[in-house]
């Protein structure tokens, strides 16, 4: 139905559009995430309804059942989901929405097939389309390859086919050729043709990138579907489809960045690296396996929405007088509804009960001080380990590695918690000298630093939020 | 619209893209993905709109695909993101007054800030 002047629908387009930027900038803090993805949310159906009135279409009995059996599909799976399984979600409504994209930007082409003289405008939007047809398609693919190894369905491990490289070379080229293609010719066929060629590329991407790093992966083809729906809306003169797909495409881009670095990766190194026969191909050399490491801000959150805080004191605690830091920020949480106790093992610090000591000076209160065999069953139910300046203690090694100096002694068994944020100076291993792969566990988070100086960025961090 | 006009609102709109995100918590990466993820559904209108134009049984078909992907990565997107942050609600700080929601956690919180 048009009955919206343009004026109108542009003006609709723009509130939208300003609902998309709200939604991304809310999404980018705690306690405005939730009701940016609500004005996200209503900024969508805003331009949907805005499109309905704006314009006569046809096919309305099929437009509609389309988009009753995508929600059909898409809530009660989105409602069901394990919290584990999520990323795989994510990547699987990525996936669906370039394959969209493509497939949108081949029926434009189709409308366009029959043309024998292209006008300037038409080629502008013939370029557009055969950007949307590949990266639309490599999205579709790649994601569904993510999907397949987050949901374990193959293996998480990289994967390099025989002659990948040469493989993958050839693909980029026959996109490039098939894209020209499209741009002069304006066929249909060849646009189904680039479109294999992106299916291809996208699972040749996709496959040889390690299980850790599929979640910067997803990032990344979430970053190439906004772009193929920017090109989409400026082949539609849509520009609420330029605006939306434009922002995702660099907010998306800035955000891959920003998770390759908090996991210390880089982006290259994720997609290449077990091409090149590098770090991904997951190789032992110990020193420089990635660890992931936050700033004060992130642990501050971190800590902040936890319900049941673990302290883990250790010498670290002692060397840099961080007593009364520790017990300011135990009081901060606490002042929040956030339990908090300290876990102590025997031999934390240098000698017996030299952390009972410590924390006795700062005023902690005795019956937060935990022994060992009464903390260890608790850590199941704990939300955040925070580990000060300890390491032996920790150490997963003293149970499962026979040859270590420090095998079976016994430890505080923090690795059952949810997340373990280790405050370290240095990746330097501990005390007994040897490493500790509770530093390497994706549920680990360091944050480098003197103990004292970092708990007291924390604090200041959390006063803030 | 002309082309130069829609060039302008890309440019214009990289450079918000690129500031509104310009700092994230690790915490909150997911979430943005996420959400980020359901605003490109908006290809949605897209969909409603070349299907509405075309005619031959194929590319109806093919509109209908469309128009069905699109829509669930709109609609799931937003909804499973709302789930991710639902894990952000009540746990914090509730105002030291009678809370709207008298959950256990809110009580605790309550009592201690008294």
């Amino acid at each position: 139905m048009k009955v919206l002047s343009g004026t109108a629908v542009d003006l609709l387009y723009l509130v939208a559009a300003v609902c998309f930027i709200l939604a991304l900038k809310g999404l980018s803090g705690p306690r405005t995430a939730r009701r940016g993805n609500l004005i996200g949310a209503g900024g969508a159906a805003l331009g949907v309804v805005t499109t309905f009135f704006s314009t006569d279409l046809d096919n309305m009995g099929w437009i509609l059942s389309s988009i009753v059996v995508g929600s059909a599909v898409a809530v009660p799976t989105a409602r069901r989901v394990q919290m584990t399984q999520m990323p795989q979600l994510v990547a699987l409504f990525n996936g669906v929405g370039g394959g969209a994209a493509a497939v949108v930007a081949l029926l434009e082409l189709s409308l366009l097939s029959g043309v024998s003289s292209f006008s300037g405008e038409q080629r502008g939007n013939l370029a557009a389309i055969a950007f949307t047809v590949l990266v639309g398609s490599v999205s579709f693919a790649g994601s569904g390859v993510t999907f397949a190894k987050l949901q374990e369905l193959m293996t998480t491990r990289p994967v390099v086919l025989p002659g990948a490289r040469p493989l993958l070379i050839g693909g980029l080229a026959a996109a490039l050729a098939a894209s020209v293609g499209v741009f002069v010719t304006g066929r249909l066929w060849v646009g189904i043709v680039l479109m294999l060629i992106g299916l291809a590329l996208g699972i040749m991407l996709v496959l040889p990138v390690g299980g850790a790093d599929v979640p910067i992966v997803i990032s990344l083809l979430n970053a190439f579907t906004g772009l193929t729906v920017a090109a989409g809306g400026f082949v539609l003169r849509n520009t609420l489809l330029l605006v939306a797909g434009t922002l995702v495409g660099a907010s998306g881009t800035i955000l891959t960045r920003l998770m390759a670095a908090a996991m210390g990766r880089s982006v290259t190194g994720v997609l290449f690296g077990a091409l090149r026969g590098g770090s991904t191909a997951g190789s032992t050399a110990v020193s420089n396996r990635p660890v992931r490491s936050a700033g004060p801000d992130d642990v501050a959150i971190l800590l902040n929405y936890a319900h049941k805080v673990v302290v883990v004191p250790g010498y670290g605690l002692a060397v840099a007088q961080a007593q009364h830091a520790i017990r300011e920020l135990e009081e901060v949480l606490e002042s929040r509804g956030v339990e908090v106790e300290y876990g102590i093992h025997p031999v934390a610090g240098r000698m017996p009960g030299h952390m009972n000591v410590l924390l006795a000076e700062a005023n902690v209160p005795y019956e937060t001080l935990k022994e060992m065999d009464e903390i260890n069953p608790e850590f199941k139910t704990t939300d955040v380990v925070l580990v000060v300046g300890a390491n032996d203690v920790v150490n997963p090694a003293a149970k499962t590695t026979p040859g270590a100096p420090i095998y079976g002694m016994p430890i505080l068994e923090v690795s059952d918690a949810q997340q373990v944020v280790f405050l370290k100076r240095s990746m330097r291993p501990g005390f007994a000298g040897i490493e500790n792969e509770l530093l390497y566990d994706p549920k680990t988070t360091l944050l480098f630093g003197d103990a004292k100086d970092s708990l007291t960025k924390v604090l200041t961090a959390l006063k803030a939020l | 619209m002309s082309g130069v006009a829609l060039l302008d609102i890309f440019v214009l709109s990289v450079f918000v893209g690129f500031e509104v995100v310009s700092k994230v918590s690790t915490t909150l990466h997911t979430p943005l993905m996420s959400g980020a993820n359901a605003i490109h559904g908006i290809i949605l209108v897209g969909a409603i709109i070349v299907t509405g134009h075309v005619h031959s049984a194929g590319a109806i078909a093919a509109g209908v695909f469309a128009t069905v992907l699109a829509t669930v990565n709109l609609v799931g997107g937003f909804v499973v993101t709302d789930r991710m942050l639902e894990m952000f609600k009540g746990r914090a700080k509730p105002a030291p007054a009678v809370s709207a929601e008298p959950s256990a956690d809110g009580a605790r919180a309550g009592r201690v800030t008294r």
